[in-house]
C-alpha cells in the first residue's frame, strides 16, 4: 500500500510500545487505518489530538520522527467472485503472485445480523465422521471449534470435513498457522480439485502475531459477500483461535488494561462473540458456517480461551487419542453440536435420537468399568460386556478416518447393542426396539 | 424514538476509547442522562455513566468506529426509558426497546432506532374509573384487551399524591397516543393522559400497597423443579453451570410450560440462534394454560452477544420494566434473563475503560450490589385495589471455568432464593436436565406458607414425601461412594439396592427429555402420580441371591417407569408399560 496524495501526513510521535504508537494528529477517524513508518496500524484510542495506533507488525525500528499517513477509513476488503482460488496475507493482498482482487471495497468487521432476519439452521452437513454424523451432527449456519491438544490432527480433520461439507465456498482463516500446516491446506484443497471454491487469509508463525487480528474479519467479510450477496452456502475454517486470542492480550496489555482470567482482556468474550456469530443461516439459502480450532494447553478447558469460546460457540468437538485401539476418535463425552436437535430424527432416521443416547450411555458404563478395573476390582459379566462393546463402538464408530453414512451408521450401533446386551439394558423407545433390533 | 427532542445541554467529543466517549458539555448533564453523538448523519445514542473535571463520560450503545474528536453531541433531559403502553406483547425488542422487526435491512444499522409501539393501530378501551374518583399513580383507568390478557391502562407511575379523574374517554376505539384521561392534581393542574408512559429502566416501579412473601408454588412442568424444589409466584432462582450443562434448554422448557400470563425473556448477551429459535417456535406452539400460540404471551428482548455491549447491560433492565408494567395490571409475570453473567461482564468492560478500582475478577466493586438491587424489583405485590400481580424472575449465570466461587455466583447465590445448581458430570454423562439434586434448593420450600398451600393443592402429605424422596437421593449417593471404594462385593446387597432406589427417583423424577413431546412437560397431577410410584417401589422389600441380580433388574424397572414417562398420561400405552411394571416387581416382592 502506497502513500497517496489525499493523505494527511503527521510526524509527530509522541510515544511508542511494543505494539502501539501514539501521534499527535487531528481529524482523525476512530478505527482509522494508517501507514506509520511503512508499516500498518489501526487507530485504537483518540484523546484530544492525541491518537493511539496499535501497529500490526510492532514498532521495533519506528523513530519518533516516522511519518504517520492516515487513510480516512478503517481496514477494508476489495471483494467480488474474483477472491474465488486466491491465497492473500492478513492484510488482504495477494500472496499467490496473481494481480489484486477488482471488486466493491467493503470495510471489514461490519454490523451484525438483524436477528430476526436470520432463519433457524435446519439443513445437514454430513461429514462422514459417525463421531460427528452420529452424536454431534453439524448444520449450516452453525459455529463450533475442535477443541484439541496441539499435537492432535485437528488441521487434518478440519480440511477433511471442509471437503465433505458440500459448501460453495470454503474460506479458510489461517492464525500462527506454520508454514507446513499452510502448504498442507493448498495441497489437499488442489489434491481434491477443490482450489477454484477455496479462499485463503493466512498469517503464518512467521508473520507478526499482531497482524493476526485481522484475519478473521477479512475472511467473514468474503464470507459475508458469498452468503449474502451471492447466497451461497459458505463455509469458513479459522485456525487456530487460541493464537487469535494471544495476539488480542498482547495489544491489551501494552495498552495498560486491566487484564481478567488467564491474562486475557476482560471483553474477550465480547471479541470472540462478535467472529463466532457471523454464523448466520439466511432465508433465501445463503449461509455461513464457522468451523475453527482452539487448541488447549494440556487439555484445560478451564482456562479463559476454550472457555469464553465454549460460551459462544454451537458446542464443542473434543479429540482424543483412544488407547484401546490406538486412533484418534472424537470423544462422545465432552462433545457437543447443540444444534443436532434441529435435524438428528428429523431430518435423519427416527430412531437416531434414542441410538445416539444409548450408544453414549453404554460407552460411558464402559468408562466407569474401566475406572473399576484400575482400582483392582472384580467386573461383573455387563461390565465385560460394555467394554466389548465400546472397543467396537470406538473402532467402527467414533475413529475419525471411518467414513460410513449416517443410516449404515445407525444400523451398526444396532448390531452392537444386539451384539452385547439385552433390549432392557438398552432401554430404548420400544417401537424402536421392535423395528430396528437384531435378533 | 424521535420525538421532538428536549435539549438539557450540549457538548463535543473530546476522547474515543473504543465505545466510551468524553465529551466536553456546556450546561447541565445528570448521571444516567441519555445523549446522542452526531458522526456525520446519524446521531448514536448513549448514555452518561460518569462526570468528571467538567467532562461527561458516556458509553455509546453503538460501535464508534469513524467517530471523530470534535462530534456534536446533545443530551435529552431524561434517563433511558421504556415505552409502555398496549402492543408490546408478541413483540422483538432490542435490549433498548427499539423494536427490531421494523428496522429495514439485514443488518442493524447504527442509528436506527424504531418505536416500541405501533402508533397508528386502534385498541378497543374501556374504561373502568370514574369521572370524578381520586386516583393515585398506578390506578386502573380502563382496560384495552391484548392477545389473551387485560390491559390495563393506568394513572402513569411517575404521579406523586392524589389526583382527581376530571375526564375519562368513553368506550371506544383509540390509538396508544390519544387522550383517554385528564387528571387534576392537588394545585388544579390538568396532567393529560394516554395510553403510553415512559419510566426510567434503571428505577423500581413502586405503585403498590407491599410486597408479601411469595406463598403459591409457580408450575413448570419440570419435575426437578415443581417436585423437588419448587419456585414460587413472585418468588427468584438462578440457574449457574458451565456452558453445555443445559442453562438455555432449561429455561426455554420453562418459558414455554410455565403457568404464566406473560412471559419476558431477556436473551442477554448469548447466541443469535437461541433468540431465532424463540422467534421460530413460539408463533407456532401452543401456550398449555390457554390453548393460543406461545407468542401471544411472549416479549423477546434481543441484546445476542454481537449487539452492542452497553446495550446488554440495559436489555435486562428494559425486560424488567416491562415485567413491572405488567405486574402493575395484576398478572402473573415470568422474567427470564439468559445469561446474568454477560450483563456483569458489560459493567466489567466499562469499569476497566474507566480504570476503576477493580474488585475480585476485575469486576467493579459494587456488583453484588447492583444484582442484589435487581433481584429485589421481582416478587408478588398487593396492588392498590387489593388484587396481586407477581414477576418471577429465574436467571442463568454462566460461571468463568465452571466454578462457581466467582463473583457473580456468589453475588447471585446472596440474591436469588432457588438455586439451580447444573453439574458437569451429570451433562457428560447426558443425565438431562443435568440439575444436581443434592446441592441445589429451593428456600421457599422452608416458607409454612407455601409448605401449607402445597399440601392443601398437591395432596396432604406432599411435602413429607418430597423430603423422603430428598433423603432417598442423598442415601444413594452415599451408598455410590462406598461401593466405589469397597467394590460390588465388599459391600451387602443393601448398599447396591440403595444406591438403585436413588437411581430409580434420578432416572424417572429427576431425568426428563425437554425435546420429547410427552416427557418434555409433567403436569403437577401426573408428577405427584409418578413420585408416588415411585416412592412405592422404593419402599417396597425385594429380595435377591447375590448382588449381581440387582443390577440388571432395577434396570428392567427403570425401563417400564421411562416408558411410562413417554407415554401420554393414563393412556392405553402407559396402563400397559405400568400393569409390566406390576409384574416386574411381582417377580421379586419379598414376603
Ligand atoms: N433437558 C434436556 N434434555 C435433552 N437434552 C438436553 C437437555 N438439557 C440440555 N440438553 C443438551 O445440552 C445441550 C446444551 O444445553 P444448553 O441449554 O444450550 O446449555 P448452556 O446454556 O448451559 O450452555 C443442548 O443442546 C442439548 O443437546
Ligand atoms: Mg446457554
Amino acid at each position: 500500500m502506497e502513500t497517496q496524495a489525499f493523505q494527511r501526513i503527521y510526524t509527530k510521535i509522541e510515544q511508542l510500545t511494543k505494539a502501539t504508537c501514539t501521534v499527535r494528529a487531528t481529524g482523525v477517524g476512530n478505527e482509522e487505518l494508517a501507514l506509520v513508518h511503512g508499516r500498518l496500524g489501526q487507530v485504537v484510542k483518540i484523546m484530544e489530538d492525541e491518537v493511539t495506533l496499535q501497529i500490526f507488525s510492532g514498532t521495533e525500528g519506528i523513530p519518533t520522527n516516522a511519518e504517520v499517513a492516515f487513510f480516512g477509513k478503517p481496514p477494508t476488503l476489495q471483494v467480488g467472485e474474483a477472491l474465488a482460488g486466491r491465497f492473500f496475507n492478513a492484510y488482504g493482498q495477494p500472496i499467490d503472485g496473481g494481480p489484486e482482487v477488482e471488486g466493491e471495497e467493503r470495510e471489514i468487521g461490519g454490523p451484525s445480523v438483524n436477528p430476526v432476519r436470520r432463519r433457524q439452521p435446519s439443513e445437514l452437513i454430513t461429514t462422514g465422521i459417525a463421531g460427528i454424523d452420529l452424536n454431534n451432527t453439524l448444520v449450516t449456519g452453525q459455529k463450533i471449534p475442535f477443541f484439541a491438544d496441539p499435537d492432535q490432527p485437528f488441521n487434518q480433520v478440519m480440511a477433511m470435513v471442509a471437503l465433505r461439507g458440500q459448501a460453495d465456498k470454503i474460506i479458510l482463516g489461517g492464525m500462527g498457522l506454520t508454514n507446513d500446516d499452510y502448504l498442507f491446506f493448498k495441497q489437499v484443497f488442489e489434491n481434491a480439485g477443490a482450489l477454484h471454491r477455496i479462499i485463503s487469509f493466512v498469517n503464518t508463525t512467521e508473520n507478526p502475531p499482531v497482524e493476526r487480528l485481522l484475519v478473521p474479519d477479512m475472511a467473514l467479510t468474503a464470507a459475508e459477500y458469498f452468503a449474502v450477496d451471492k447466497q451461497e452456502k459458505v463455509l469458513v475454517l479459522l485456525t487456530d483461535m487460541t493464537l487469535y486470542a494471544d495476539a488480542l492480550s498482547i495489544v491489551s496489555n501494552r495498552m495498560d488494561q486491566i487484564p481478567s482470567k488467564d491474562s486475557m482482556p476482560g471483553s474477550l468474550y465480547s471479541d470472540l462473540a462478535r467472529l463466532y456469530e457471523k454464523a448466520v443461516q439466511f432465508d433465501h439459502g445463503g449461509s455461513i458456517t464457522i468451523i475453527a480450532v482452539t487448541t488447549l494447553s494440556g487439555g484445560d478447558i478451564t482456562h479463559a480461551i476454550p472457555d469464553n469460546t465454549g460460551y459462544i460457540t454451537e458446542g464443542q468437538l473434543f479429540l482424543r487419542r483412544d488407547t484401546e485401539i490406538g486412533k484418534v476418535i472424537v470423544d462422545p463425552f465432552r462433545s457437543l453440536s447443540r444444534l443436532k436437535q434441529l435435524v438428528i430424527g428429523k431430518k435423519t432416521r427416527p430412531d437416531h435420537p434414542q441410538v445416539m443416547n444409548a450408544a453414549v450411555r453404554l460407552y460411558a458404563d464402559a468408562a466407569n468399568a474401566r475406572t473399576k478395573l484400575e482400582n483392582g476390582f472384580d467386573l461383573t459379566d455387563y461390565d465385560e460386556r460394555t467394554l466389548e462393546f465400546a472397543r467396537e463402538y470406538s473402532g467402527r464408530l467414533l475413529a475419525i478416518d471411518v467414513n460410513i453414512d449416517t443410516e449404515e451408521m445407525l444400523n451398526v450401533g444396532w448390531e452392537l447393542f444386539s451384539k452385547h446386551f439385552s433390549k432392557e439394558e438398552v432401554a430404548i423407545r420400544k417401537d424402536f426396539v421392535d423395528k430396528y433390533w437384531v435378533e | 424514538m424521535s420525538t421532538s427532542p428536549n435539549i438539557s445541554a450540549t457538548g463535543k467529543v473530546t476522547g474515543i476509547i473504543a465505545n466510551l466517549v468524553i465529551v466536553r458539555f456546556e450546561g447541565a448533564v445528570s448521571q444516567n442522562e441519555v445523549c446522542f453523538i452526531q458522526h456525520e448523519d446519524t446521531a448514536l445514542m448513549a448514555e452518561v455513566i460518569k462526570v468528571q473535571k467538567g467532562l461527561a463520560y458516556v458509553q455509546a450503545f453503538e460501535s464508534t468506529r469513524g467517530l471523530k474528536i470534535g462530534a456534536d453531541v446533545t443530551f435529552r433531559g431524561h434517563m433511558l426509558e421504556a415505552t409502555l403502553g398496549p402492543g408490546i406483547l408478541s413483540r422483538n425488542y432490542d435490549g433498548l426497546m427499539h423494536d427490531l422487526d421494523t428496522m429495514t435491512g439485514v443488518f442493524l444499522k447504527r442509528g436506527e432506532y424504531t418505536d416500541a409501539l405501533d402508533s397508528e393501530r386502534k385498541w378497543d378501551f374501556n374504561p373502568v374509573a370514574k369521572e370524578g374518583d381520586t386516583v393515585i399513580a398506578g390506578d386502573w383507568l380502563g382496560e384495552v384487551r391484548e392477545n389473551a390478557v387485560l390491559h390495563r391502562i393506568m394513572a402513569p407511575f411517575q404521579m406523586n399524591g392524589k389526583y382527581t379523574l376530571k375526564s375519562l374517554a368513553k368506550a371506544g376505539a383509540y390509538r396508544v397516543n390519544d387522550t383517554i384521561a385528564v387528571l387534576t392534581d392537588s394545585d388544579g393542574r390538568d396532567v393529560d393522559v394516554t395510553m403510553v408512559q415512559k419510566w426510567p429502566i434503571k428505577q423500581a416501579i413502586r405503585a403498590y400497597q407491599e410486597k408479601p412473601r411469595p406463598f403459591r408454588l409457580l408450575e413448570t412442568g419440570v419435575r426437578t423443579m415443581d417436585t423437588l424444589n419448587p419456585i414460587v409466584e413472585g418468588g427468584t432462582g438462578f440457574i449457574p453451570g458451565p456452558f453445555g450443562s443445559g442453562k438455555t434448554v432449561m429455561q426455554h422448557a420453562i418459558s414455554r410450560q410455565a403457568e404464566a400470563d406473560v412471559v419476558v425473556v431477556a436473551a442477554c448477551g448469548e447466541r443469535a440462534n437461541e433468540v431465532v429459535e424463540l422467534f421460530t417456535e413460539f408463533p407456532e406452539l401452543d401456550d398449555p394454560w390457554t390453548g393460543r400460540k406461545l407468542m401471544e404471551r411472549t416479549v423477546i428482548i434481543a441484546n445476542t452477544s454481537n449487539m452492542p455491549v452497553a446495550a446488554r447491560e440495559a436489555s435486562v433492565y428494559t425486560a424488567m420494566t416491562i415485567s413491572e408494567y405488567y405486574r402493575s395490571m395484576g398478572l402473573k409475570v415470568l422474567m427470564l434473563a439468559d445469561s446474568t453473567s454477560r450483563w456483569a461482564q458489560a459493567l466489567r468492560e466499562m469499569s476497566n475503560r474507566l480504570e476503576e478500582l477493580p474488585g475480585p475478577d476485575a469486576f467493579p466493586m459494587d456488583l453484588s450490589a447492583i444484582i442484589s438491587n435487581f433481584y429485589a424489583r421481582a416478587g408478588i405485590v398487593y396492588l392498590n385495589n387489593g388484587k396481586t400481580g407477581s414477576i418471577t424472575f429465574i436467571g442463568t449465570v454462566s460461571p468463568a471455568g465452571g466454578n462457581l466461587k466467582e463473583p457473580v455466583t456468589e453475588s447471585t447465590r446472596k440474591a436469588a432464593r432457588c438455586f439451580y445448581a447444573l453439574s458437569q458430570q451429570r451433562a457428560d454423562s447426558k443425565r438431562y436436565p443435568a440439575i444436581d439434586p443434592i446441592d441445589s434448593y429451593s428456600k421457599y420450600l422452608e416458607y409454612p406458607e407455601l409448605q401449607q398451600a402445597l399440601n392443601e393443592q398437591i395432596a396432604p402429605d406432599w411435602v413429607d414425601r418430597v423430603n423422603e424422596l430428598k433423603n432417598i437421593l442423598i442415601r444413594g449417593k452415599e451408598a455410590a461412594e462406598q461401593i466405589n471404594i469397597l467394590g460390588d462385593d465388599g459391600v451387602s446387597i443393601d448398599y447396591h439396592m440403595t444406591y438403585w432406589r436413588s437411581e430409580i427417583c434420578d432416572a424417572v423424577i429427576l431425568q426428563q427429555d425437554a425435546f420429547d413431546d410427552v416427557d418434555a412437560r409433567t403436569p403437577i397431577k401426573r408428577q405427584k402420580y409418578m413420585l408416588y410410584k415411585v416412592l412405592d417401589i422404593c419402599n417396597t422389600g425385594f429380595s435377591f441371591e447375590s448382588y449381581e441380580e440387582v443390577n440388571p433388574y432395577f434396570k428392567r424397572i427403570i425401563n417400564q417407569l421411562r416408558q411410562m414417562n413417554y407415554s401420554e398420561f393414563e393412556s392405553d400405552k402407559f396402563q400397559e408399560f405400568e400393569a409390566g411394571l406390576e409384574e416386574i416387581i411381582s417377580e421379586r416382592k419379598a414376603g
